[in-house]
């Protein structure tokens, strides 16, 4: 038997968790670098798993299979397939930053109190998500996915209601009260829509007999597995509820901006660039590829869904007063893009879809994090606060600006490629859906452009006159993050190398074919 | 039914007996050895009682815990060595002449009881959290049970330092009963087992050392509704022999399915009709349906949950349902399994309203107690679930289920003691804001067993819940299952409250502090986590042993 390199990728971070939970209160600092070595450690196994993956390959690599809960039917699988490794690579790629990001977020205010360890309860935490969403990405088992799709909350929630932003306009009470309603909101929200797919999850094994992934599909795709259409699209919808509320799809948003701009920015990065991902991710994985003609059957409502998505999330960071908030109003809408990728169900739509996963985490992550900073030097998250930051501290205001030229896709930069693919996959096959979703655009460039002409341009405000520029650290996590933009958006080769073969086998799930020759797009 | 009936009922009936007195009279066989868990038990309870007689006050208590461990752990271990020797499969067989089953469910269940009564017994035990009365370590149960709350008599007994150490014994009688309960297999020892547990336990709620009043309150209310359920099952009973003309489960479920055509000449006018089954069965249910907290027969619980001594409340709450749950399976699939059909619609009805009503006033709770109530409700309706399964999945995930939830609760009620202030447990909820602040790992333990009542997965609650929606689902009852995952969904709410409390929340000044107990308590609840932790990552083993449980003898 071969080393179980995934199971090990994931193990790290989980173990790594324990380690790091259990250092002294006194030895925060230590802490902090055991968490930071295990998630470079991570990346490094992510890195193998990346390098061993062959695109041209079987559709799920690096496998493994073992007995679990018998009674259950359920499997310990483990295999990845070209969209799984991109994105397992992108949170193995982000959690360091966000690490480094949150280095002295969870610091304890008061030194005296001996068993309270919040920091290493923070990095802990962090670590805990990193394995529970590799896994997801690897789990080729639809019991062991649910079950992590779930398992992840906790930690998530604690780390949204327990460590909250320091930047709170307002008392200190007032910012526990709404944290803990941001952290409470969050959950129920992801709880409920969980509950609603165990349901179709054992409504699955009923019907289907079993849990594996590659077993529903071969048995559906040999006929063997005949599932009556109307019980195949309850499934679907039990399913895609649950991933609706993650990624978030319009209307079961409204946790997403309650809790990006309660949390902390590296949990908030976390939220929007990691966790969600894992909704639209389950959307290709398990909804196309279990219920492929409920999943048709649904389109055109999704569909529509996603672009008042677009439109409604980018409206509303128009209109946003607060950065933070902001820049969650843009996830939504660009979740939009994403799920119209794939529901676009066209070659470039998908490829598109999955870039955009990856891209989205990254721009988001570099933007956030850098507003991140800024919001903790004047300890306010009100975009009325500032002004004429980049005459102060002209690194963070341009580190910021690419940052937000990347969110407002930019030509050159990655998020650009995937964008651009959507919208040709969405044109191809809905030619009404990509025209609306290109308002999408427009509405990016004003809120990106907006917002960085308030808060970086103009006099100098009052409290921003003395703004130190980034530190070393902070410089660490910025600029790698940047450097990654330009490189996948000059160079995007070596993800759609992986992505497009997933992106075919998906193709044929769902029988569907490209209304047009391929476009050797972006290539 | 008109006088004449009954006249001639015992006139008939006499007439049998005295044709042939004494020669037809053959002397019971009764298998000591199957019945050892039931006698063990038994036979310490009355030691026990006979210790509170002779053995001087200063030695009882470690008497009573002694020989209460020791009789527990025996009686398990008798049982261990039945299913070892085939009881629970290949040999099962019905014992005490058509009494008691000997069984893989009433073992598998016999065996949940006696492990959750050795836990719950440590926490009976406990002495070290109270402070100390009259120079002695006290527990949570009253002085003097029997002096007046607020009396002289109780000052003066407080003042000497007494204890109640009669609790081992009821504790002791109050599970030889619950033992005996899903393994009746006539009608008459199960109404008999039921008050076998029932009467100690209502004395049991009764004499808590705080908050007197309030126990004894409890108490009161727990016997007369007891009291009346127990009414309605000897009702039911007695309609049951009316239509089937015996009370052994294996008689009547012949009489049902039409198997026996003779008829009773004792019983003529009544015998086979089916007015008599359904009004009967259905009375039996609700008396068994009381004892486990279903709605609408759940009045009792808050009350009563809050108002006994803590250590009770969590005995009574695991114990009491499983011992319920394994009857209510038996005469279901024993007894009833002819009229699946014609009380399906009734427990369905019972089921949904059962998890909605737990899981919706729960929401309202302010007592950490009466929140636990409500949320055992909504767990009893989780367990009908797979009870309606009708399928010997049914059964092996409702013995799975009670299992994984007996734990849970006996260490949720542990960590309940733990957390004082100056009037003894500070149970208003308001009082636990911030304790993960000050006491970490408590507070991480309650979470951890919060979350396995919510059902989250990687706990054992999540596996026990899957195991029952499955069998839901596989059984046909898909729209119980709907119902279950939205009362899931209501009760998370409420989980998650106290979570944000405990981690959330500020600390007040004046609160609580959690007081650090004994290895006793400590046990109890390592217990309970470790059960909660490898029944949610590795249940395969425990589903195995259910599984295989999971055949009636009839």
């Amino acid at each position: 038997m071969s080393f179980p390199l995934l199971t090990a990728t994931a193990a790290l971070p989980a173990i790594g968790a324990i380690a790091t939970a259990a250092v002294p209160a006194a030895r925060r600092t230590a802490a902090k670098w055991l968490a930071l070595a295990v998630s470079l450690a991570t990346l490094v196994l992510a890195g193998i798993v990346f390098a061993r993956f062959e695109p041209g390959g079987d559709r799920y690599q690096l496998t493994e299979s073992h007995a679990w809960i018998k009674d259950f039917g359920v499997r310990y699988e483990l295999g990845v397939d070209g969209i799984g490794v991109a994105l397992l690579a992108l949170t193995a790629l982000l959690i360091p930053f966000v690490i480094l990001a949150g280095w002295h977020d969870a610091d304890p205010l008061e030194t005296n109190s001996s068993r309270w360890r919040p920091t290493q309860g923070f990095f802990a935490l962090i670590l805990m998500v990193e394995a529970m969403v590799i896994l997801s990405f690897t789990a080729t088992d639809v019991f062991l996915f649910y079950i992590l799709f779930e398992a992840m909350l906790i930690p998530m929630y604690f780390l949204i209601g327990g460590f909250g932003d320091r930047a709170h306009a307002g008392s200190d009470e007032n910012a526990a009260a709404q944290r803990s309603y941001a952290a409470v909101k969050f959950l129920l929200y992801n709880l409920a829509g969980g509950l609603i797919m165990l349901a179709a999850v054992i409504g699955l094994y009923v019907v289907a007999g079993s849990f594996s992934l590659s077993e529903i599909a071969e048995a559906r795709a040999n006929g063997s597995l005949d599932m009556a259409t109307s019980t195949e699209r309850w499934l679907f919808l039990g399913f895609f509820f649950a991933f609706a509320v993650k990624a978030p799809l319009w209307p079961l948003h409204t946790w997403l901006p309650n809790a990006m701009g309660e949390a902390t920015t590296p949990v908030a990065v976390l939220i929007t660039a990691v966790v969600d991902k894992v909704g639209t991710f389950a959307m290709l994985r398990f909804c196309l590829q279990l219920f492929p003609e409920a999943s048709k059957w649904a389109t055109p409502v999704i569909l529509v869904l996603a672009l008042i998505s677009i439109v409604y999330g980018a409206l509303l960071a128009v209109g946003q007063r607060d950065i933070k908030r902001l820049i969650a109003y843009a996830s939504i809408s660009h979740f939009g893009f994403i799920v119209l990728g794939i529901f676009a169900m066209t070659s470039q739509g998908q490829s598109g879809a999955t870039l955009y996963m990856v891209n989205h985490g990254i721009s988001t992550a570099a933007l956030m994090l850098v507003a991140g900073f800024l919001i903790t030097r004047r300890g306010s998250r009100l975009i009325a606060d500032y002004g004429g930051v980049q005459k102060v501290a002209p690194v963070l205001a341009g580190t910021f600006l690419i940052g937000g030229l990347a969110t407002l896709s930019l030509p050159g930069l990655a998020p650009f490629v995937s964008e651009f693919l959507v919208l040709v996959g969405a044109f191809s096959a809905y030619p009404v859906a990509g025209i609306i979703a290109t308002v999408g655009i427009v509405l990016a460039a004003l809120y990106v452009l907006v917002l960085y002409q308030r808060t970086m341009t103009g006099p100098v405000r009052e409290g921003i006159g003395s703004m130190p520029d980034l530190k070393v650290r902070e410089l660490a996590v910025a600029l790698p993050l940047i450097a990654l933009l330009i490189f996948l958006g000059v160079f995007p080769k070596p993800l759609t190398e992986v992505v497009n073969p997933a992106v075919q086998h998906t193709m044929h799930d769902v029988q569907k074919k490209d209304p047009q020759p391929e476009v050797e797009a972006a290539k | 039914m008109s006088a004449t009936a009954v006249h001639s009922l015992w006139t008939t009936a006499g007439g049998v007996t005295s044709a042939a007195p004494g020669d037809r009279f053959t002397a019971p066989t009764i298998e000591y050895a199957q019945l050892a868990p039931v006698l063990i038990v038994v036979g310490a309870a009355v030691l026990g009682i006979l210790v509170e007689a002779f053995v001087p006050r200063r030695a009882r208590y470690t008497t009573q815990v002694f020989l209460t461990i020791v009789a527990i752990a025996a009686a398990f271990a008798a049982v261990v060595g039945l299913a070892a020797d085939g009881y629970a499969t290949k040999n099962a067989h019905i014992a005490a002449m058509g009494a008691v089953a000997v069984d893989g469910p009433a073992l598998f269940l016999q065996g949940t009881i006696l492990l959750v009564s050795m836990v719950s017994v440590f926490t009976f035990a406990e002495r070290r959290l109270d402070p100390a009365a009259g120079g002695n370590r006290v527990d949570s149960f009253a002085a003097q049970a029997g002096s007046v709350p607020g009396s002289d008599s109780e000052k003066a007994a407080v003042k000497a330092g007494f204890t109640t150490t009669e609790v081992f014994p009821l504790a002791l009688f109050s599970v030889a009963g619950m033992l005996v309960f899903p393994a009746a297999n006539d009608l008459l020892t199960l109404f008999i087992a039921l008050e076998v547990f029932s009467l100690p336990l209502y004395l049991l709620c009764a004499v808590a050392r705080r908050k007197r009043l309030m126990s004894q309150e409890a108490a009161v209310k727990y016997f007369l509704l007891g009291a009346f359920s127990s009414a309605f099952l000897l009702f039911g009973i007695a309609l049951l022999y009316g239509y089937a003309g015996t009370v052994s489960y294996a008689g009547i479920a012949n009489v049902v399915d039409g198997s026996v055509q003779q008829i009773d000449p004792a019983l003529a006018g009544t015998m086979g009709n089916d007015a008599l089954l359904l009004i009967g069965g259905a009375l039996l249910l609700m008396g068994l349906l009381f004892k486990v907290g279903a709605v609408p027969f759940h009045m009792w619980t808050p009350d009563v949950y809050q108002g006994a001594p803590t250590p009770v409340t969590g005995f009574m709450a695991a114990a009491t349902k499983v011992a319920a749950f394994g009857a209510l399976l038996r005469l279901l699939y024993v007894v009833l399994p002819g009229l699946t059909w014609d009380l399906r619609p009734v427990m369905w009805g019972v089921a949904i309203v059962t998890m909605l009503g737990g899981a919706v006033v729960a929401i309202t709770q302010t007592d950490i107690k009466r929140l636990l109530a409500y949320s055992s409700i909504a767990h009893a309706g989780f367990i009908l679930a797979g009870v309606i399964a009708a399928s010997p999945e049914g059964i092996s995930s409702v013995l799975f289920y009670l299992g994984v939830y007996s734990f849970v609760t006996v260490g949720a009620f542990a960590v309940v003691t733990l957390v004082r202030d100056a009037g003894g447990e500070a149970t208003h909820l308001s009082k636990w804001a911030g304790l993960g602040r000050r006491s970490p790992l408590t507070a991480a333990v309650f979470a951890v067993f919060l979350l396995s009542f919510a059902g989250i997965p990687l706990t054992s609650g999540f596996s026990g819940k899957f195991a029952v929606f499955k069998a839901a689902a596989d059984g046909g009852a898909g729209g119980l299952v709907v119902v279950g995952v939205i009362s899931s969904a209501i009760a998370a709410f409420f989980y998650i409250r106290v979570i944000v409390l405990m981690f959330f929340s500020e600390p007040k000044a004046d609160g609580p502090t959690v007081a650090v107990p004994s290895p006793l308590t400590m046990t109890t609840i390592a217990v309970g986590v470790a059960v909660t932790l490898v029944l949610g990552l590795a249940p395969q083993y425990f589903l195995d042993l259910a599984s295989q449980a999971g055949v009636f003898v009839r």
